[in-house]
């Protein structure tokens, strides 16, 4: 064909025992801008870094332009004019702007700032950006990165241009722009992939969309046959009736409340923007949105990991009825209050687990300091690790392994385990069911519903949109560090869901 | 370019490996290690690999008075190892071992001189205090600065090691005997006041007990204390330590001080149970050397006793053959270089493995 | 006057040796890896030089002093970057750890110097002291003429041509790195490899490269202290490693950069031989006086870490090893 850019054949990807791309084929066209769109972990970025030479594929092809071609690291890809401005800049912070635009390039040539910032202003003017070709990137301002990116890959001839989630990080207006450009790109002639999972962009600027769900291609559609509605449903696919169980809420009443919480990243961005939501005794709060969109940050923030900005406020009520301010607390403050907070975080092995430890060593990490004297209480994490394994069926070889051999279930088993045996009042749980299997996940599902029904407040954060309104009762959307709605479990329509996590509200209100 | 193929040789991470592959891994490593340096003497000298080998353990284990003298090596190596054990858990680069037991040598031998009118008991508790104090402050300064601002403590710890080298040329000049030597001299030769007694007639035997104990303690407590297990989260992920409410701060500065002590307490074994005399090589680059000991033990007490051992035998070995063919000491550092790369280089193949392009039929496509 | 005069020129000859040390070592640093093999490099640059002039020295009637220069460099040269890789193989292929394979290499490094430093002798079969008359005295040949120019002369042209070879290799560097696209890429790797990785740079041939080259040139210290420092003699004292880290340490000071180390290392050398200089001081108390370079260090480390300037940094991917499928 003659207008086919870019082909995948059967391309499959596999990390450990996890397949990110599953006999993805595909093909991009000539001059085309094409969304490829899907929910998180759908296996997106993975796809594309195969493009970009960051992966190789550990099956199937690629061919260009009808060639099969073999992409072994980022300097293929830019001989094949195939560029990718990834979601983590790819920017040297104590360089400036030209500096970062050369990196790589003909090093026998001479450095002469004076002609590389004559070529900035070339492109610039072409396509219609702003850059400093003095300033250092650490003082740029997020979009400033970002148009550097792509700067450096037209510098360097692309012709397919891959943006990875380009507007996550950008204001509205911000993004107005960077669509300008892509515009003007398409008008060159260049042919653009945006990876991305706000819909509203996709309707906008994109010609096709190609769209993922884990891992698997699905279809690709001319973005004017396509409604919002239509691509939700492929890229979450059919309402599946996953049959989990579902009480009803008893005596509920606050357990904790949060309002005004806000906090800020270290390069100065707001990842909480004044957030205020109750959660009841007795129930399972969901939280749904786009990762990245303030989840982790509300958690660690709860649990005095996360310092928050002056205003915010997290009261905690105890089965007594007495209240106490979590904000300005540390972890062992909170827990010497009473507070039996269980939070089973994101980063399983980063944080929640010690990963060159065994479970029994694990089972102690939050109360290892119980018991007088200087030593450890042996045998009880001993009997509680027996206890964990034999009640979630952990598969280990053994209590004292290392956590970090076992597979991602076991090990989130082990993680969840340890937090429900704390007899917590308050459980949060951020993507509890993130990469484990379908009966892994429905014994976590489970779990979560006998601590629910022991009037515990549960918090869930979680991605995938079936399993938030048949576990929760309550689903809170976040969407750039914002609450962006409170449904109903009982009765949230799915479509409804992601237009407020991608940001479309308006569509809801209308 | 669409005749380029997948690259020959790739790396991948291992899941893991069982533990008598590990030995075997690391056996091998010290088996080859052991070979090359057999053929490195070997062409240095012409004494056939065979000879250089027993004249090794000769050298290392032939008489008595050798035998101690490779314990005695040995104890103090493992001494400064389980010292800086601690501290590299943790994940803190304290190369200032070498400074932390010179520090603990100057005290001890200024303790001698000065104090030598006290009661035995007096004296051995004030070198034994004195020695692990001052240790515990060179450990110290550095930790604190690391928990409050986040100094660099590779190079603080480097450079204190300077600083205790001055401080001991100092009292060197101070104390030296006899005058215009510039050294101590053998402190209180006559009435040996301060040393460690003869015990099994052997001045090495309280060093080596000092040791093996210090290595069970430690042992101890870096496996079965709440101190141990702070130490342990705070070296694989201070996010984790701060998720389970742990301050990084005070342990690390908790866990130095005793680093330094420890190390303190071997430059207390090195002056009184040893040498009697305080220089500034009374460390001898045993401080640097430990910490590759404790690294590659990984921390555990009785593997570092073992390669202490190893070293300490790799060194009486190459000492006797230097002498045998009139050439110098520094043989036996040499040798050591070579081991430790085996053993480093060795770890590779534990946590890797190499994959090697597969067959064309597969490459080919269907 | 004189003392002064004196003090600068005993301040130079003891930078050259760190200077060399300290710009081998800012080379490697700027490619990501923490070299603690320094003095061990250092030692194997000096017994490389020394033993294969003192080889060629006694293998002729008459030396050729250029001769005796070129083959004591360039021995130096490539002994200290076979020094440089074996860390580089272990660190980057082995993915070892940095700065325990930095030790080892310390360890191994001084070992064979002192080894054959002290038995070279005995190993070529001759019994007289090691000496290398004539290439020390082409390493010490003032620059003529000039050098009789007064103060002037002993201020500036009274050194062999180490002194100003090691100012002419920093100014070098300092272009290399900052001003041309070989040493752009390479300060890339060294800040973030995966920005390297991802511009098509190859890391690895990178490391490489600086690794083995900044060894070479931290070499160059450890032959110029044997034949100009020490006058083409050999001393099993431990001074070179003393030395080596001291270059390690000046690399802090100078904030990664090799203009700074050149006025940074003769500072040092200031300070090192300070107590010279001062009157009063007892044998003992001089001692403390030497300890004011390392202080000194120890303070700009925590004012550095206080201040957190950003230009003063070190490269932000230093120590840390490079995989590129770590997820």
């Amino acid at each position: 064909m003659e207008n086919i850019a870019l082909s995948l054949r059967n391309v499959t990807k596999r990390f450990g025992s996890v397949i990110a791309n599953k006999d993805v084929s595909m093909d991009i066209r000539k001059g085309e801008i094409l969304a490829l769109l899907g929910e998180n972990g759908s296996g997106k970025t993975t796809l594309m870094n195969m493009l970009s030479g960051i992966y190789y594929p550990d099956g199937g092809h690629i061919e260009l332009e009808g060639e099969r071609v073999n992409i072994r690291d980022p300097r293929d890809a830019f001989a094949l004019g195939i560029g990718m401005v990834h979601q983590h800049f790819k920017l040297v912070d104590t360089f400036t702007a030209a500096e970062n635009l050369i990196i790589g390039l003909d090093p026998n040539k001479k450095l002469d700032r004076r002609e590389i910032a004559a070529s900035i202003k070339e492109i610039c003017d072409r396509y219609g950006f702003i850059v400093d070709p003095d300033k250092k990137v650490y003082e740029m301002s997020v979009s400033e990165k970002q148009t550097l990116e792509i700067v450096k890959v037209l510098y360097r001839g692309a012709n397919i241009l891959i943006l990875d989630e380009p507007t996550a990080v950008l204001t509205p207006q911000e993004t107005e722009k960077l669509f300008a450009v892509i515009r003007n790109m398409k008008k060159d002639n260049k042919t653009v992939i945006i990876i991305t999972h706000k819909l509203n962009e996709v309707l906008e600027i994109s010609d096709r969309v190609a769209i993922l769900r884990k891992g698997e291609y699905i279809d690709t559609v001319p973005t004017a046959e396509a409604t919002a509605a239509s691509l939700t449903e492929m890229m979450v696919g059919e309402k599946v009736d996953l049959n989990i169980e579902r009480s009803e809420v008893k005596d509920k009443y606050v357990r904790l409340a949060v309002s005004h919480l806000s906090c800020i990243d270290e390069d100065g961005i707001k990842k909480l923007d004044d957030v205020s939501f109750e959660a009841y005794s007795g129930e399972i709060l969901g939280i749904a949105g786009v990762s990245g969109n303030g989840q982790k940050e509300l958690l660690e923030a709860i649990a005095g990991l996360q310092p928050a900005l002056s205003g915010s406020s997290v009261i905690f009520t105890n089965q007594e009825g007495v209240d106490n301010q979590l904000i300005g607390k540390s972890p062992s403050k909170i827990r010497n209050l009473g507070v039996h907070l269980s939070f089973v975080p994101e980063d399983r092995l980063g944080m929640g687990l010690v990963g060159s430890m065994g479970m029994a060593d694990n089972m102690m990490l939050k109360d290892y300091k119980k018991g007088h004297g200087i030593f450890t209480d042996r045998k009880s994490p001993r009997t509680l690790a027996k206890q964990v394994q034999d009640e979630l069926q952990v598969v280990t070889p053994g209590i004292s392994t290392p956590v970090s051999r076992l597979s991602g279930g076991n090990v989130q088993k082990v993680l969840v385990g340890r937090e429900i045996a704390a007899a917590p009042s308050v459980l949060m749980t951020a993507y509890a069911v993130r990469g484990l299997d379908i009966n892994t996940s429905y014994t976590i599902y489970q779990l979560l519903n006998e601590q629910k029904k022991k009037g515990v407040a549960v918090v869930y954060v979680g991605e995938d949109l079936d399993v938030l309104m048949e576990l929760c009762d309550r689903i809170l959307v976040l969407c750039g560090g914002k609450v962006s709605g409170i449904l109903d479990g009982r009765t949230a329509k799915k479509e409804e869901l992601g237009m407020l996590m991608t940001g479309r509200r308006e569509a809801v209100d209308a | 370019m669409h005749n380029s193929r997948e690259p020959w040789l790739r790396v991948a991470k291992r899941d893991g490996m069982s533990f008598p592959k590990r030995l075997a891994v690391r056996l091998g490593a010290v088996l080859i290690s052991l070979l090359v340096c057999g053929i490195v003497i070997y062409a240095i000298t012409g004494i056939n690999p065979v000879e250089v080998y027993s004249t090794m353990v000769s050298g290392a284990f032939g008489t008595r008075t050798r035998l101690w003298s490779t314990l005695k090596e040995a104890a103090l190596l493992s001494c400064i190892a389980i010292g800086l054990a601690p501290a590299f858990k943790m994940r803190f680069w304290n190369i200032g071992a070498e400074g932390q037991v010179l520090i603990g040598g100057m005290i001890t031998a200024g303790c001698m001189i000065y104090l030598s009118a006290l009661p035995a008991w007096l004296l051995f508790l004030c070198m034994f205090a004195g020695s692990v104090v001052a240790g515990a402050i060179w450990g110290l300064l550095p930790a604190v600065f690391k928990a409050k601002w986040n100094t660099n403590e590779t190079l603080f710890t480097l450079m204190m090691n300077y600083v205790a080298i001055q401080l001991t040329s100092f009292f060197v000049a101070k104390w030296e005997n006899p005058y215009g030597s510039n050294t101590v001299g053998i402190i209180n030769q006559q009435g040996q006041e301060g040393w460690f007694p003869m015990i099994f007639s052997t001045r090495y035997f309280i060093s080596l007990v000092l040791v093996l104990v210090l290595s069970v303690l430690m042992f101890i407590y870096l496996k079965y204390t709440k101190h141990g297990y702070e130490i342990s989260v705070v070296g694989a992920s201070e996010n984790t330590a701060r998720y389970a409410g742990m301050q990084v701060g005070k342990v690390t500065i908790r866990t130095m001080l005793l680093s330094g002590g420890i190390c303190g307490l071997a430059g207390f074994m090195a002056v009184a149970g040893a040498s009697h005399t305080i220089s500034v090589s009374t460390a001898g680059g045993k401080g640097f050397t430990a910490i590759i000991v404790a690294w590659l033990a990984k921390f555990n007490s009785f593997t570092m006793l073992l390669i202490s051992l190893l070293l300490a035998f790799l060194e009486g070995g190459a000492k006797e053959i230097a002498s045998k063919c009139k050439l110098n000491d520094y043989a036996s550092q040499m040798v050591t270089g070579i081991i430790l790369f085996f053993i480093l280089g060795s770890e590779f193949f534990i946590n890797y493995r190499l994959v090697f392009r597969k067959s064309e039929k597969e490459g080919s496509g269907k | 006057m004189t003392n002064l005069v004196t003090l600068v020129q005993a301040a130079v000859f003891f930078g050259t040796v760190i200077m060399f040390g300290c710009i081998g070592e800012i080379l490697t640093e700027k490619a990501g890896n923490l070299n603690l093999g320094v003095p061990g490099i250092m030692y194997i640059g000096g017994i490389c030089g020394l033993a294969s002039v003192f080889i060629y020295e006694g293998s002729t009637e008459n030396p050729v002093p250029v001769l005796c220069v070129i083959i004591a460099l360039v021995s130096a040269f490539i002994g200290s970057a076979l020094g440089g890789l074996i860390y580089a193989f272990l660190t980057i292929s082995l993915k070892a750890n940095q700065n325990v394979t930095g030790l080892a290499l310390t360890i191994f490094g001084s070992g064979v110097a002192n080894f054959f430093g002290g038995s070279l002798n005995t190993l070529a079969g001759r019994f007289e002291q090691i000496a290398v008359p004539v290439t020390s005295a082409a390493f010490r040949q003032t620059v003529p003429v000039l050098s009789g120019l007064g103060t002037v002369g002993k201020l500036f042209f009274s050194y062999g041509f180490m002194v100003y070879l090691a100012v002419i290799v920093a100014g070098a560097l300092e272009i290399f790195l900052f001003h041309t696209r070989r040493g752009l890429n390479l300060r890339t790797v060294g800040e973030n490899p995966q920005a390297a990785d991802a511009a098509g740079i190859n890391v690895t041939k990178n490391k490489y490269l600086a690794i083995c080259l900044g060894a070479g040139i931290s070499g160059f210290g450890g032959v110029y202290y044997v034949m100009d420092y020490i006058k083409g003699t050999w001393a099993n004292d431990g001074s070179i490693e003393k030395l080596g880290w001291l270059a390690v340490a000046l690399v802090i000071f100078t904030g990664w950069k090799t203009r700074n180390a050149i006025w940074g290392a003769y500072l040092f050398g200031v300070l090192y031989w300070m107590y010279l200089y001062i009157p009063g001081l007892t044998r003992a108390s001089q001692e403390i006086f030497k300890m004011l370079p390392y202080v000194v260090t120890i303070i700009v480390l925590v004012i550095s870490s206080l201040r957190n300037n950003r230009d003063m940094r070190p490269p932000a991917a230093l120590g840390l090893a490079y995989y590129r499928e770590e997820r």
